[in-house]
């Protein structure tokens, strides 16, 4: 026993713990794994946002779907702007970090100097772009190269087809495919994508792997097709252009109408610019004049003068008014025609384009009823044909009217029109009667028209435009091989300041064939100045150059077969002023 | 009791494994379905570029140059052009 209580002294040494120690011990450690708990159960449920941000920038990505812009086509789906997908490619100055034969190589894949990419990437530390929307192959190169901080984005390019023959129709877009002239602006909303976004996982070689959501779908922009038909357009571009070049005039327009429809099927300007390469271009040459300038139209207007009458019942074609001496006195002013006759008849006054007798036969009608005429005819109101800043022209209303001004306006002065508006009035003598509406987008088959005339009065009015362009008439230069053609021809002092100067303008508005119309063709050449400026010599050839082929082109059966075409000496042709 | 709990072990390791390989499955397919998404988009540029092309080619100015030009051709004057009157076809 005392050996074991020996043991027990020499065990006893091992000084005894206090009893609360272990539990102490216990404790703190149950305290530290609580706040651990603790602390993960506050991340886990209560401010989770970090972590969770963490967590999915590692295998979540939110990607980008692209949404382009529509295209815009003519009737007959050829484009006439289209949008393709470009690169531009941007650095960080400060962070680029690259051999001197690395951006030598740079340069020569961007086509530029290395002096001027080096002086690109001296600008600081701001963000700067490198080459701006460059083809895919070119930032494929620059990738290749494997620069540090040099990047390139995806953006889209429109590019122009027609270039400067339809730009003034189609407009542009700015840097972001934003409209921002023609019809490019006024659809935005049509032909505008909305980019979408959608988010994924992705795995460890970045592919993806999995579609969590779609946070916004894409939206593509829907195609737009115009009235447009880019055969005709190019038809009359090039022959307004070679008139106004060989006239030495300031500038030109020239409208085609379908005669059933009223749809603008070409619209061509000049001076114009190519919208693919617009940098240095002046405003003055994006303008559209066809619509957004106006005119005097001078006696391309006295047809409506005339189809007032006949309709009032104050004439009838075979009517005869005495124009002699050529010149008529209203109190202190008197009205001159180029070219004094005797006694005319209605349809002799349009043919030889005689003033007197416009204004003789317009000072027999009431102001109302001229005015109702020229309103119901589109005059006065902008043509509708979905253009931005299309101008309505000036049509004064009846009550203003004193006798000289209603004398005047019936061959066509104090009152001033645009191109496309002046091209529409003569759907009324075209479709037996009826105004159609104007328009730049692609129409049904048959358009309903307002009913304007009677249809004798239409085609009686039609008649008289029949014979001013035959031997005779003021415009033979005006025919057309094989078809009937029907026209005005107008040579308008025009106005500057407060009084009418010796430039002209000189038009031509017709329609062919004569038994069935199916185009109208409207030109103007503002100030000619090559020696002729008579519509019947300036206009008149443009009309019958883009008729006959634009006629030819659509396949219409000529209703005049043989030669049919009778030139008279220029001397013997009939002149007209205004 | 035993048997019935060793059978739905079993069902439920079937189960599990079948789940697996339909997950791979459909990530195998849905990568699929992202590349040819992305072949799609190209086309879609391609086919874009090659409308740009065509048109470019198809421009009435090098239509007419190349007529005028290389082909020699021209416009017939009014004296040249004969109308044969058309017939309604039988």
């Amino acid at each position: 026993m005392t050996g074991g209580s020996a043991a027990l002294k020499r065990a006893a040494p091992a000084p005894a713990l206090p009893r609360f120690r272990a539990p102490i011990v216990f404790g703190i450690l149950l305290l530290l794994f609580l706040v651990l708990v603790g602390r993960s159960l506050y991340l886990q449920w209560i401010d989770n946002a970090f972590l969770q941000g963490q967590g999915s920038s590692r295998y979540s990505r939110e990607i980008e779907l692209p949404a382009h812009r529509g295209r815009i086509v003519d009737r007959a789906g050829e484009p006439l702007a289209i949008s393709t997908p470009v690169k531009s490619i941007w650095a960080f100055p400060g962070q680029v970090d690259a051999t001197p034969e690395k951006l030598a190589q740079l340069a020569r894949v961007l086509e530029t100097t290395p002096k001027a990419l080096a002086k690109k990437l001296e600008d600081g530390n701001d963000f700067v772009f490198l080459a701006k929307q460059v083809p895919p192959e070119v930032a494929e190169r620059v990738a290749a190269l494997k620069i540090k901080g040099v990047h390139d984005q995806n953006e889209y390019r429109r590019f122009y087809p027609v270039g400067e023959m339809a730009s003034h129709i189609v407009g542009f877009t700015g840097d972001h495919d934003v409209g921002q002239e023609g019809i490019e602006l006024t659809q935005q909303e049509w032909l505008g994508g909305k980019p979408g976004s959608r988010r994924v996982l992705i795995n460890r070689r970045g592919e993806v792997v999995e579609d969590v959501e779609s946070i916004r779908a894409p939206q593509p922009g829907r195609d737009l097709a115009l009235s447009i038909d880019a055969r005709l357009q190019y038809l009359a571009f090039r022959e307004l252009k070679s008139a106004v070049e060989a006239n030495r005039a300031k500038a030109g327009g020239l409208v085609i109408l379908d005669a059933q429809t009223g749809e603008i099927l070409a619209l061509a300007n000049w001076p114009t610019y190519n919208p693919n390469a617009r940098n240095r271009v002046a405003r003055e040459k994006m303008r559209n004049r066809a619509l957004t300038d106006v005119f005097e139209p001078g006696s391309t207007l006295k047809p409506f003068t005339i189809a007032a009458a006949l309709e009032s019942g104050a004439v009838r074609p075979d009517t005869v008014i005495q124009t002699a001496p050529g010149s008529l006195t209203i109190g202190p002013n008197t009205i001159h025609d180029a070219h004094p006759s005797g006694a005319l008849t209605v349809e002799q006054v349009i043919q030889k384009s005689s003033n007197v007798g416009a204004a003789k036969i317009a000072l027999s009608l009431p102001p109302s009823t001229m005015w109702q005429m020229l309103s119901d005819t589109g005059f006065g109101a902008a043509p509708n044909t979905g253009f931005p800043g299309e101008v309505a022209g000036r049509l004064r209303p009846a009550k203003t009217w004193k006798p000289i001004e209603q004398a005047t306006m019936a061959y066509g002065h104090g009152i001033s029109v645009n191109l496309v508006q002046l091209a529409r009035a003569y759907t009324v003598f075209a479709s037996e009667g009826q105004l159609k509406p104007a328009t730049l987008f692609k129409a049904g088959s048959s358009v309903a028209g307002r009913p304007v005339l009677k249809a004798e009065t239409a085609l009686a009015v039609r008649h008289m435009l029949e014979l001013a362009v035959q031997p005779g008439g003021t415009a033979p230069k005006a025919q057309v091989p094989s078809y009937r053609v029907a026209g005005k021809t107008g040579t308008a002092h025009k106005l500057e300041g407060r009084g009418y100067t010796n430039k002209y303008v000189s038009s031509f508005v017709g329609f062919a064939p004569a038994s069935a119309p199916r185009l109208i063709v409207a030109v103007m050449i503002d100030e000619p100045s090559a020696g002729a400026h008579y519509g019947g010599e300036v206009a008149a050839p443009v009309f019958s150059t883009v008729m006959g082929s634009a006629l030819r082109t659509l396949g219409t059966p000529p209703d005049a077969p043989g030669d049919n075409v009778i030139l008279p000496d220029s001397a013997a042709a009939i002149r007209e002023e205004t | 009791m035993f048997r019935l709990n060793l059978m739905l072990l079993g069902a439920l390791v079937l189960c599990a494994l079948s789940l697996v390989t339909s997950r791979h499955q459909a990530r195998k397919l849905f990568v699929e379905l992202e590349r040819e998404t992305t072949r799609t988009r190209a086309f879609e540029t391609e086919f874009g570029q090659l409308q740009l092309e065509q048109s470019t080619w198809a421009m009435p100015v090098r239509v007419e140059k190349i007529a005028r030009e290389n082909l020699k051709m021209q416009i017939p004057g009014p004296r040249r052009i004969e109308v044969v009157p058309g017939e309604a076809p039988k």
